[in-house]
């Protein structure tokens, strides 16, 4: 009897394990569905509570054009099928970023950033980020159409609250909060310092990091783990920059400062990490994760 | 250890020319329409008629319009935002206040001691203000606010239309005795001492044949613009606010007295109103109300009897996609014997691209609900800049309702823009962006300022075609409030555009030869004298429109109440179908087109 219930003590205690077990991979950095699932919580949330999205066919033509733009040149180009998880946050995040009343901005934007993953890489490794590229590039060239996320989840407190759990949470188990981090308090430095320069009030040259699409921004975009450099100094040292030169660009009143600046120094810094890594690695040996079905979370 | 698989150099060299041909599309694209707008934008006055069928001419000076709105100068602390706070006031509606038979223009003033002015049409052409000489043009006196629209309607049923004056300030109620002078009423009529409103239709919710009235405020009633106590009167977001004016519903008892009923009958928003129109949306016999809100979503207002009004936006569509609503407008565009609702937004390229909204039913299951589903895309309707009033209208008399939609919203400094500034705030938190002192001081800088108006014109088969510049509307005011009438009485649509710090201007409609039209002039019998809320349907060559005598409608603004229907090369009609506010309905069968006809409300 003893060792019957000593049996079922052991029984349960593996099975709590196995449940503990299960958890932890869920929420494991390696869970590559976690951020999709996350992003996608957010997006029903904030299209239930505040109708976010110009609409969700619009948002879905983004998911699919991204999903299957994804498997033809992964099948075309690795002649692998990839993980779609990484096309998916790239689709939603066009469907959440950007704003148009028309619906060929938001495929042509997908096709876009899914494209750039292909053919503009050195080395095996991207260079840009892709949904960051592809909405600059849909802002510089048909601003008429298209605007990104600013003021459609309103002004209230809660919503950030909420956007910075599950993104504190994710970049927290992605390893990457220190980038978020960095930003931020440069962001908040550098609005002081503007505020000098141009005279506007700190609240008003702070507002914005208040507001929702920098909360995408800051946990879902620059902590990208396929766009960012090799060393945590490294990371905090290129989230710094992305800051300083969003400054800039905010001096000369650049309304799309954040995604510029990316688009500006994302690129600089990957080449030049890619550059210092192959001189360690001089026989042009690829880091693990830009292989075909890399286990890295992916972000936006 | 596993290598990546490299491809090819002709697959890399291929995707590379993909994403360069991806990039190029909106390039290609838009110089494709540069190139025809360009070509279109060089067409003469014949070529216009021709190819349009209807040329707008700026007639004002001519006409002897020399109107010039003026705007409030507010708290001093405002100075930093002032243009952007005072940027509306210039309003304009329609009426016969005389009743000779021609269609007169009143134009309000929004500087503290301004005056209004009331164009006299003299009949041939030319215009005369005689708002002084009538007891209509010192309304704007320090101390009582200033002007921000008006709407005119027959409150005690003896024949000559009374004005209701909204202000930001004290609302004004005049009496039209007799087309000769104006009394004011206000005091008697139990109106609030002060209300920041934009918006006011006169209606008959109740159809007991007396109009009453809904007013929409604005910033809330407690704020004085020229006396602030605190700088947090600004909106508490940008497109969630609900810090706004109250609503106000005045039943109209009979004797010259309104009752306030809002809450009572469930209107109880404090959303940024900006317009509002009224019109039997599904055919129950009772107006209901749309009111277009700044700073948050559209609200309709569901009659319930005349007895209730309940809020239905967000079931049918309408309240759900929070934008900058600025106009309010019903007209039937594909003839259906329906109206849709069109409501303006702002789209500013790169920074905000909210676009207009065209509301159309989808098909309606019963009379106690209704869906609508957003076309102005499909239309080609949506993108009109910063766009103020709308109003339907068939200027080339083809047979469909055209649309004007006047634009622009601050004008200065013609090379410095405001929007990063209003970006930069706008994203902010609520307790940033609802106080004033937070916003970065204007600086001279324009705000979507010199913009070219909309005039779309519609093909009758689900889409428009813009084509302002081509029909004569060159202007680039800071557009506000639009108006129709047929002043001449020749069966052709003239638009009035009033415009912020800017002229009055009246554009005459040449149509060209070949169009047919007809046109009614109402008055109820039963139903209130100004027939406000009748319908009427007009069936000719397998076509069947509705139209519907208004209250107000657009951006401030009112049309003139004769209903106006082009007929397009047909040479007559089939019947005129005439559903009163009372609820009696009048057939009038084979009358002759090219003619105003006037009706009377059979007992």
């Amino acid at each position: 009897m003893i060792r019957a219930n000593s049996v079922n003590a052991l029984a349960s205690t593996g099975k709590a394990e196995n449940r503990m077990s299960a958890i932890g991979r869920f929420f494991s950095a390696e869970n590559r569905y976690l951020p999709p699932l996350l992003i996608t919580l957010i997006l029903v949330a904030g299209q239930a509570k505040f109708g976010l999205l110009e609409s969700f066919s619009r948002t879905a033509l983004a998911i699919v054009t991204s999903m299957i733009l994804d498997l033809v040149l992964a099948r075309l180009v690795i002649r692998k099928w990839p993980n779609l998880a990484s096309a998916y946050i790239t689709g939603i995040s066009v469907g959440i970023l950007v704003r148009s009343p028309a619906f060929w901005p938001y495929a042509l934007c997908s096709a876009l950033a899914i494209t750039s993953k292909y053919a503009i890489r050195w080395r095996g490794r991207h260079l840009f980020n892709p949904s960051n590229l592809a909405i600059s590039a849909m802002l510089l060239l048909v601003p008429e159409y298209v605007a990104a996320l600013s003021i459609q989840w309103g002004n209230d407190v809660w919503p950030l609250v909420i956007v910075w759990i599950l993104g504190a949470f994710i970049v927290w188990r992605v390893r990457r909060f220190h980038i978020t981090l960095t930003y931020v308090v440069s962001f908040v430095a550098f609005s002081a310092l503007r505020s000098v320069i141009v005279g506007d009030s700190f609240l008003a040259e702070v507002a914005p990091i208040t507001g929702p699409m920098y909360q995408l921004f800051i946990f879902f975009m620059i902590t990208d783990p396929r766009t960012t450099v090799k060393s945590m100094r490294g990371r905090c040292l290129v989230a710094f920059l992305v800051a300083a030169m969003e400054m800039v660009l905010r001096l000369a009143d650049n309304v799309n400062a954040p995604f510029y600046a990316l688009t500006i120094v994302g690129p600089i810094a990957m080449a030049i990490d890619i550059w210092r890594t192959s001189k360690r690695r001089p026989n042009g040996t690829l880091r693990p994760e830009v292989r075909a079905g890399s286990v890295e979370a992916p972000a936006l | 250890m596993e290598q990546a698989v490299r491809p090819s150099r002709i697959i890399q060299i291929g995707l590379v020319i993909f994403f360069v041909g991806l990039l190029a599309i909106p390039i290609v694209y838009k110089r494709h329409q540069r190139g025809e707008a360009s070509k279109a934008a060089n067409v003469s006055e014949p070529q216009a008629l021709s190819r349009y069928g209807f040329y707008l001419q700026e007639s004002s000076k001519a006409s002897g319009i020399d109107f010039i709105h003026q705007a409030p100068t507010l708290d001093v602390k405002l100075a930093h935002i002032m243009n952007l706070v005072a940027s509306m006031g210039a309003a304009v509606s329609i009426v016969d206040f005389d009743r000779d038979g021609w269609e007169d223009i009143y134009v309000v003033n929004s500087k503290q001691g301004s005056r209004n002015a009331l164009y006299r049409n003299l009949g041939n052409g030319t215009f005369r203000d005689v708002a002084a000489e009538v007891g209509l043009a010192d309304v704007n006196l320090q101390g009582t606010g200033v002007s921000t629209g008006a709407v005119w309607g027959d409150y005690d049923n003896d024949g000559y239309e009374d004005v209701f004056l909204y202000k930001w300030g004290k609302p004004e109620l005049f009496h039209n005795d007799g087309g000769k002078h104006f009394t004011r009423v206000t005091e008697q009529a139990g109106l609030p001492s002060w209300v920041n409103a934009n918006t006011a239709v006169w209606f008959d919710y109740d159809n007991d044949g007396k109009l009453d009235l809904f007013l929409g405020g604005y910033y809330p009633e407690d704020v004085d613009l020229w006396h602030l106590k605190t700088t947090k009167i600004m909106p508490n977001s940008f497109e969630y606010a609900d810090n706004g004016g109250r609503k106000y519903l005045f039943h109209n008892l009979g004797n010259g007295r309104f009752e306030e009923v809002s809450a009572k009958m469930g209107i109880k928003s404090r959303r940024w109103s900006l317009a509002a129109v009224a019109a039997d949306l599904r055919g129950t016999g009772y107006p209901d109300l749309f009111v277009a809100n700044d700073y948050g979503v559209s609200e309709l207002y569901l009659n319930e009897g005349g007895k209730r009004f309940r809020e239905v936006g967000k079931e049918a569509g309408v309240g759900f996609s929070p934008k900058s609503g600025m106009t309010a407008s019903v007209g039937d565009v594909l003839n259906q014997g329906q109206f849709d609702v069109y409501v303006t937004n702002i789209s500013e390229e790169g920074v905000l691209v909210q676009g207009n909204n065209l509301w159309m039913p989808k098909a309606q299951k019963s009379k106690s609900a209704i869906r609508y589903e957003n076309m102005a895309n499909t239309f080609g309707v949506e993108l009109g800049g910063w766009s103020f009033g709308g109003q339907f209208a068939d200027l080339n008399n083809d047979g469909f309702l055209d649309l004007y939609v006047a634009t622009g919203n601050v004008s200065l400094d013609h090379d410095h823009s405001y929007w990063y500034d209003y970006s930069k705030i706008a994203g902010g938190n609520q307790a940033i962006i609802s106080d004033t002192a937070n916003w970065p001081s204007l600086k001279g800088r324009s705000l979507s300022g010199y913009q070219h108006k909309r005039v779309w014109i519609n093909d009758g088969a689900g889409r428009f075609k813009e084509v302002a510049q081509m029909v004569g509307v060159k202007d680039v005011y800071d557009g506000r409030s639009v108006a129709m009438a047929d002043f001449e009485n020749r069966g052709a649509l003239d638009v009035v555009v009033a415009n912020q710090r800017g002229p009055l201007l009246l554009y005459k409609n040449t149509v060209a030869p070949g169009k047919h039209w007809i046109e009614f002039d109402l008055e109820g019998q039963r139903s209130n004298r100004s027939a406000i809320g009748a319908e009427v349907r007009v069936f000719w060559a397998g076509q069947e429109q509705l139209q519907q005598v208004s209250g107000g409608s657009g951006f401030c603004s009112q049309n003139e109440r004769r209903l106006h229907f082009g007929l397009g090369k047909a040479t007559s009609i089939d019947r005129v179908e005439i559903r009163w506010p009372s609820g009696i309905k009048q057939t009038l069968t084979n009358p002759r087109i090219d003619e105003m006809h006037k009706v009377k409300e059979p007992l």
